[in-house]
């Protein structure tokens, strides 16, 4: 009995010892290739190990029966097998396959550029480049024409893409259209657009082969993502040589909540005091700007976003009038526009998403024009009545937009829906002895797009799309397919390839047309090669540009309008994009440049030609370096675009003709920018100081953009700069930690 | 002979019964042992994963989900170029902050305003930040304060806080507020803490007294 009492404890640990198993084994990835730093884990037990540098894996455990095994690894998809512990030692090979997150997928990235905090291939900016960029003045536009495809047109405001207009690059804010991004424009002086830089958290620049959830836009999409809640409450103040502002962002205790309101007014009377412009200003520029905003969670993945804006300017100049001399050429503007935006993001169950946008805006034009004597009496003279005129323009805008999206295994995801664009344009033109003639416009467009990404592997992409549109001013439908491709080369390299047809309604500025109208269409074909590593990018892309059915125009009584849809043309190019943030420490620079061979018949062109916006080769250098010691930002830019055409084309009676042609000298600016900002390092810092000094054209560089002719042909004159240089100066204060969170929540 | 034998099987009895309730805290104290040196990236990772291993199986204990999220956010800033750029590294610190995150959202999920799980919270925020330092100092360099304000908010007395505050201080270079004097007092107060500092059970976080030690070593 004693020794029964005896074995029992004796037996029980003898089992105890026998059982052990030891596990060892190799885990691999899908190449064959071992995987460190994986976990083997015998499932709800202590037991398991982590692989070596070769995959291996050994470790011993007291568990039997049937176990599950399960392997783990940042990158990897979790491997479960099931095993059966029997004492015996055991080796098990397996293999994990990778996770396509992304961090490690290959990036659809022919004809894309972002800029965002994103970690992909195609954001090549970060955010505050934006902000940051020497020769962008602040201004969205303004940093992307120092990016590869774009051109350094300074007579006019928008984006010219790869041999296209500046009507055909459209802009999105959170998805719906934007129909007036820039300020009414005004002859020969490029307006700035009306939206902050700091609204927006990402920026995506296609310059061809954008996806099909855009469309209406022949060359290029600028996609815009508005930012979210704020980190915090703050309030901020700016005072520079053109303006003041003031503004206030408040956060929500529950940090689930904000709004905010800003106003600003841009009164340049100072700036052109000092900085002689070449019109004589009889009304300063004064823009008064307020814009509010609102965002709330509808649950931790939903958020609502709200932007408003109004806003009023006007002006007025006066210049030598080139078609009569002695006398001057009068134009004044009043705008007055008004913006909405409301966004809706969620995430609905079994990985759907849903996205709501919805925009408004209202624009008021009052444009004045005629001839003044030098004593600045309106005159209308004999055979130049022409030159008086008024327009009033009224324009409403209506956008939405539907997307559904749906997230299937790793990045592989399905987006569909709907668009709908509503504009109704108003406009009187008085003539010089005050007989108005009318104009409306409506239009309604109807959109449906579907897109699929399929990530095959995390080394190849495949996005497929079709757009189809009616157009009820064409009485039209189209159908736009697109596709793009992109594999993985190496670890750092990729190539892709774009294809896509892209339409656009003809510009309303041309219409009514006494003819029925066609979409305008171009196709794109671009390829990519990239390669992203160790802070350094770089990119070439080739590009095939077709365009068919451009718009034809013809005139009367000086107004041009469309008659038909038989303009073609095609762009073709090669571009280089270079950006290194290692090789120097604390100097980050990129270099790009543009080969661009481009032809077109549109408008009133007698023949295919390179049209007056496209310059043969472009390229920019753009530096920043900061100096730590004394919180400086140094930045420089460097905009280089050669001679671009430039002619007259004249009616004979019979048939359009040139009858001057040439070619203007090559473009060349150097802008530079210093910002210091006292407070970074400063811990605990209530108020964050940034001073700003800018100056453009610093080397005084002669600048001509192109030439205009006086109406019969027979003089003409050189289109530049306002000013040779532009010198800025600004203090802009943000007051905003905790401390002063409770300032402004108390003082509210 | 017959008292011998009796005690010898209360004593083994007593062993696997013990065994069982202790199974935990032996498997978790040599791990513990182990915090306090210099490990490599891969010794880090590997010793998340053990910890991990012991969190998925005892499933209620917040200090296992801890420990192993602070293994990977120190594994991660190990992994970190030391090159000094202001670049975007992204792709090597978010990867082990968001695997470090996700372990700590367990361990706070059982364990609610904990100061040490601020305090980690804090780490994996700096890490982030160092993937990008330019574009992530308003907002991850923000958050980070902010854990550590609450995590010294929660326990004033938690020498750990002031370590992590007193290494930002030393690191980062004087014109951005650094200040290698003012570091030297905040470790000081650590090691002051610790010798006050009474783990009430030998699982909870006492690691840093091996960081103070190198940081006032480098005084002298």
């Amino acid at each position: 009995m004693k020794r029964i009492v005896f074995l029992i404890p004796v037996l029980l640990l003898s089992t105890y010892l026998l059982s052990q198993t030891t596990i060892s084994g190799t885990i691999t990835d899908h190449k064959k290739q071992p995987v460190a730093g994986a976990s083997v884990t015998i499932k709800d037990s202590y037991d398991g190990a982590t692989t070596d540098s070769l995959g291996r894996f050994s470790f011993t455990t007291f568990e039997k029966g049937t176990q599950t095994l399960v392997v783990t690894n940042i990158g990897f998809v979790s491997e479960e097998q099931t095993i059966s512990l029997a004492g015996e030692a055991m080796t098990l090979n397996i293999e994990m396959k990778q996770k396509i997150t992304e961090l490690s997928a290959v990036v659809l990235s022919a004809g894309s550029f972002e800029a965002s905090d994103r970690k992909r291939a195609t954001a090549v900016l970060d955010p505050i480049d934006i902000v940051t960029t020497a020769s962008a003045n602040g201004e969205i536009t303004g940093a992307l024409k120092t990016l590869p495809g774009t051109q350094q047109v300074g007579e006019q405001e928008g984006l010219f893409v790869r041999g296209g207009t500046a009507a055909e690059t459209k802009t999105f804010i959170d998805g719906t259209l934007v129909n007036n991004f820039f300020y009414s424009s005004v002859p020969n002086i490029a307006q700035f657009s009306r939206f902050s830089p700091f609204l927006f958290k990402g920026t995506v620049f296609s310059t061809g082969g954008y996806s099909a959830l855009y469309g209406q836009a022949l060359s290029s999409a600028l996609i815009l993502e508005s930012i979210d809640l704020p980190e915090r409450s703050s309030a901020n103040v700016g005072l520079s040589v053109l303006s003041a502002n003031a503004g206030l962002q408040h956060l929500a205790k529950n940090k689930k909540s904000s709004w905010g309101v800003n106003y600003s007014y841009t009164d340049l009377s100072l700036a052109f005091a000092v900085i002689k412009q070449r019109q004589d200003y009889s009304r300063v520029p004064r823009v008064h700007n307020f814009d509010a905003n609102f965002r709330f969670k509808t649950s931790p993945t939903g958020m609502v976003k709200y932007y408003g804006y109004v806003s009023n300017n006007k002006l007025g100049f006066t210049v030598s009038s080139i078609d009569s001399l002695g006398y001057l050429d009068k134009f004044a503007i009043a705008n007055t526009n008004i913006y909405h935006n409301l966004s809706w993001k969620e995430n609905l169950h079994h990985r759907w998403k849903i996205h709501i946008g919805l925009s408004y805006s209202n624009n008021k034009d009052d444009i004045n024009s005629g001839l003044q004597d030098q004593q600045k009496n309106d005159v209308v003279l004999t055979g130049l009545e022409f030159k008086n005129f008024g327009i009033k323009t009224k324009g409403n805008y209506f956008n939405a937009r539907l997307v559904l999206e749906k997230k299937f295994k790793g990045l592989t995801a399905l987006r569909f829906g709907t668009e709908y664009n509503y504009s109704k344009d108003h406009l009187v033109f008085t003539d010089y002895n005050g007989q108005p003639y009318t104009n409306n416009i409506s239009e309604n467009l109807n959109a449906l797009f579907a897109e699929s990404d399929i990530y095959v592997t995390n080394d190849l992409a495949i996005k497929t799309g079709l757009r189809a549109e009616y157009a009820s001013l064409l009485k039209k439908y189209n159908l736009a397919p697109r596709l793009s491709l992109a594999y993985k080369l190496g670890k750092h390299t990729q190539a892709s390839l774009a294809y896509g047809i892209f339409y656009q309604n003809p510009e309303k500025k041309y219409l009514p047309s006494p003819n029925m109208l066609d979409f305008m269409k171009a196709t794109h074909y671009i390829l990519q090669f990239q390669k992203v590593a160790n802070q350094q990018s770089f990119r070439v892309e080739m590009f095939y540009k077709k365009y068919q059915h451009l718009v034809k125009t013809d005139a009367t009584q000086n107004t041009q309008f469309a008659i038909n849809n038989n303009g073609f043309g095609d762009a073709k190019g090669i571009e280089f994009f270079w950006r290194d943030k290692k090789t120097i420490k604390n100097l980050d620079y990129w270099i790009s440049y543009s080969y661009l061979d481009t032809k077109r018949d549109f408008l009133n062109f007698p023949y295919a030609i390179t049209p007056n916006f496209a310059a043969k080769h472009t390229a920019s250098i753009v530096a920043k370096k900061f100096i730590e010691p004394i919180k400086l930002n140094l930045n420089i830019a460097y905009n280089f675009a050669s001679g671009r055409p430039y002619y007259d084309i004249q009616y004979d009676g019979s048939q359009y003709k040139f009858t001057d042609r040439g070619t203007v000298p090559s473009y060349n600016n150097v802008s530079f920018a210093l910002n210091y900002l006292p407070f970074i390092g400063k811990k605990n810092a209530t108020v964050f100081p940034v001073y700003v000094l800018q100056v453009s054209n610093i080397f005084n560089f002669k600048q001509t953009y192109g030439y205009q002719y006086s109406y019969n042909g027979a003089r003409k004159e050189a289109i530049v700069p306002t000013s040779r240089m532009f010198v800025f100066i600004g203090a802009f204060i943000s007051f905003g930690t905790d401390r002063s969170d409770e300032v402004i929540n108390n003082g509210l | 002979m017959k008292k011998y034998l009796l005690t010898l099987t209360t004593v083994l009895w007593l062993c696997a019964a013990f065994a069982q309730n202790d199974k935990y805290t032996n498997a978790m104290l040599p791990k513990i042992a182990l915090l306090d040196s210099n490990n490599s990236v891969d010794e880090w990772k590997s010793l998340s994963n053990a910890f991990e291993r012991i969190a998925d199986a005892e499933k209620t204990k917040w200090e296992p989900y801890y420990y192993a999220s602070f293994c990977m956010v120190t594994a991660g800033s190990r992994a970190m170029p030391t090159d000094g750029s202001m670049g975007d590294n992204t792709k090597i610190s978010d990867p082990y902050a968001d695997k470090a995150e996700q372990l700590l959202d367990k361990a706070s999920a059982l364990s609610k305003d904990n100061s040490e799980i601020y305090c980690v919270s804090k780490m994996i925020h700096s890490l982030r930040m160092r993937g990008n330092p330019m574009a992530r100092y308003m907002t991850e360099g923000a958050k980070a304060s902010e854990a550590l304000e609450k995590a010294k908010k929660l326990n004033p007395y938690n020498p750990r806080v002031y370590i992590l505050e007193g290494e930002d201080k030393y690191y980062t270079p004087e014109q951005y507020g650094g200040d290698k004097d003012e570091a030297k007092k905040l470790f000081e107060k650590a090691k002051d803490l610790f010798s006050i500092d009474k783990a009430i059970t030998p699982t909870e976080p006492q690691w840093g007294q091996g960081l103070v030690w190198y940081f006032l070593s480098q005084y002298k």
